[in-house]
């Protein structure tokens, strides 16, 4: 049997069910299908085939003996490199956690095993979350499936080329700045930010603690809508996760898009956004009026200084969070004379050029004498920025944009201005400093066969308004529009 | 220019962050670069915006209230609850083997690291 792409999370489960594969057959075949692809894209960085193996035979056991099934009973799932495995190295894409092996599983990790899923391995990304291109991981760049010269976005970007290469059904990633959603319109494949809060990130290595989010990268909006239904709800060991009920998101993504209200702000479509790709995001939009909804101009007059806020408080806080990399109680140590040298030598070393920059941009923001001019400053207009998405909100259903202002560029082509890069991201950090959801979805593509991806925002705890949105899209056709 | 040599070598060894000679520079007028940017900052008045201190999740439905002004800020914190906390209740946590396996040095039950103390 080849080809993964064919499996759905639905289709596994009709498959099993029927006896016509099983569990087990299905992780070979995945196995197989990552010894083919991988060497070319490098999207894994470890690979787990005796967990994933033992997770198997459970689903069949389960089933051989009548057993009710988990709601993702033998799918075949990859594992950004950030988030915590039992057992298995996790190094999120640096050398200063080239050895370290988790003595836990992170909360999301337990639930999609407890639904029955089958983690294959671990997912390469941007050096700990921080980049939009994968090109910051340690280990090699990721490349795009659908364009090998490209890049697949980032920093999830070894998740979204796993899921659209066939490597892997679904993937988790997370999201801090844009790192779900633009490598999804970058590979093509749908791509959820959750609410903050939505989802635990109990075992998530933490970079920036007020933007982090844990979400799903699969091949349809159903199987979106079942992962998140798993991992969803509150965690005690999550003092930041919600309390907050969660709905039945496969019911809800069902209903008719009739009379809903979609804003497209007109600072998502100024200068700077391609225009091949522009008018792809206007037809997706007109299919959606097509499809019942009203379409409402808007002004988030705030947009514009997203970018400049977010690299201010997404480094003060992964200056913060990074310091616990110390060679002290696990990854990397570079002896020195002195406790002082030992430090200062096993971060030099272990760090990439990247988080240093970011590391020394957030202690800069911090510091002494800046801290009012830089930070306090971030955090009032971060405060004008939710606002935006507030005032939004009280007149729309769900906000549509563009997810990044172009498509997927090639590699090399922004390395050497790191400023550059961040602008990849222009669209995207809005609704990471807000704390909304939002998701991307395919758009049709560029004439040159580069996918597109359409992006829609919604209101605190709406990812059912999302899913409901996205789902029509697909099956209206627009992801092929 | 926006920060100097001085201030990159300063913020260094805040961070704890050994800089090689030749990287000073490059860090210098990369971060230059994009304070620069960041300094756009300053064109918005932001007179009576109260800082959005808190991501505290809010109830499902009621997104955030209130003015363009403030609406960020008294969203995250007002609209929420208290955060979750959990019983203050003794668990097992037998966690402190497993968790030294992964020190680059240790002698049971302690990380062994350089001497700190002179005397």
């Amino acid at each position: 049997m080849s080809a993964a792409p064919l499996w759905t999370v639905h289709s596994i489960r009709d498959a099993l069910l029927a006896k016509k594969t099983s569990a087990r057959e299905l992780a070979k075949d995945f196995y197989a299908q990552i010894e083919r692809r991988n060497p070319e894209i490098n999207a894994f960085l470890a690979l787990c085939p005796e967990r994933a193996y033992a997770q198997a035979d459970r689903v069949d056991a389960a089933i051989a003996t009548g057993q009710p099934l988990g709601s993702l009973a033998g799918v075949p799932v990859a594992i950004k490199d950030v988030i915590s495995t039992e057992g298995v190295r996790t190094t999120c894409g640096s050398k200063i956690l080239e050895n370290y092996t988790p003595p836990y599983d992170a909360t999301a990790i337990e639930r999609l095993e407890n639904a029955g899923a089958v983690i294959l391995g671990k997912t390469n990304c941007d050096e700990f979350a921080m980049g939009s291109s994968n090109e910051n991981s340690a280990y090699g760049p990721v490349r795009n499936p659908v364009a090998l010269d490209r890049v697949p976005g980032g920093s999830s970007g070894g998740s979204a080329a796993a899921v659209a290469a066939g490597m892997s059904v679904v993937a988790l990633g997370t999201d801090t700045g844009g790192s779900i959603r633009q490598p999804g319109a970058y590979c093509g494949v749908p791509a959820l930010m959750p609410t903050y809060g939505r989802v635990s990130r109990y075992g998530l290595i933490a970079f920036a603690s007020s933007l982090d989010r844990i979400g799903p990268f699969a091949t349809n909006i159903a199987d979106a809508a079942t992962v998140m239904s798993v991992l969803a709800g509150h965690d005690s060991n999550d003092s930041t996760s919600a309390a907050v009920d969660v709905p039945d998101y496969a019911a809800e993504m069902e209903k008719s898009l009739d009379g809903l209200r979609i804003g497209v702000p007109e600072d998502y479509f100024g200068a700077g956004l391609d225009l091949e790709l522009k008018a792809k995001i206007m037809a997706g939009i007109a299919l959606l009026e097509k499809l019942g909804c009203k379409r409402v101009p808007l002004k988030m007059p705030h947009t514009d200084y997203a970018i400049a806020t977010y690299y201010i408080v997404a480094t003060a806080e992964a200056s913060s969070n990074l310091a616990r990399y110390d060679g002290v109680r696990y990854g990397l140590r570079i002896q020195g004379d002195t406790l002082m040298d030992m430090y200062r030598r096993t971060r030099e070393h272990g760090f990439g050029a990247e988080v240093k920059r970011r590391i020394m941009l957030g202690t800069y923001a911090l510091s002494s004498g800046y801290y009012d001019a830089y930070y306090l400053r971030a955090q009032k207009v971060r405060a004008l920025i939710a606002g935006d998405f507030a005032n939004a909100f009280e007149k729309v259903d769900a906000i549509v944009t563009p997810t990044a202002p172009t498509p997927a560029f090639k590699l090399g082509e922004k390395t050497a201005d790191p400023l550059e890069m961040y602008l990849a991201d222009i669209y995207t950090v809005t609704g990471s400093l807000a704390g909304v959801p939002g998701i991307s979805i395919p758009c049709g593509k560029t004439a040159a066969g580069l996918p597109i991806g359409m992006q829609i925002f919604a209101s605190h705890f709406g990812e059912a308004r999302i899913l409901q949105l996205a789902r029509a899209f697909e099956k209206a056709g627009g992801f092929s529009i | 220019m926006k920060i100097s040599r001085e201030e990159v070598l300063r913020v260094a060894q805040l961070a704890h962050l050994e800089l090689a000679p030749e990287e000073v520079e490059t860090y210098r007028s990369q971060l230059d670069e994009i304070l620069a940017y960041i300094g756009k900052l300053q064109e918005l008045d932001i007179s009576g915006v109260e800082p959005m201190t808190q991501m505290r999740p809010q109830a499902a439905g009621r997104p955030h209230q209130g003015s363009a002004t403030a609406a960020g800020a008294e969203g995250a914190v007002a609209a929420g609850t208290e955060p979750e906390l959990r019983e203050d209740v003794v668990v097992p946590c037998n966690v402190a083997a497993a968790v030294l396996a992964e020190a680059p040095d240790a002698v049971t039950p302690f990380f062994r690291v350089p001497k700190v103390i002179e005397r």
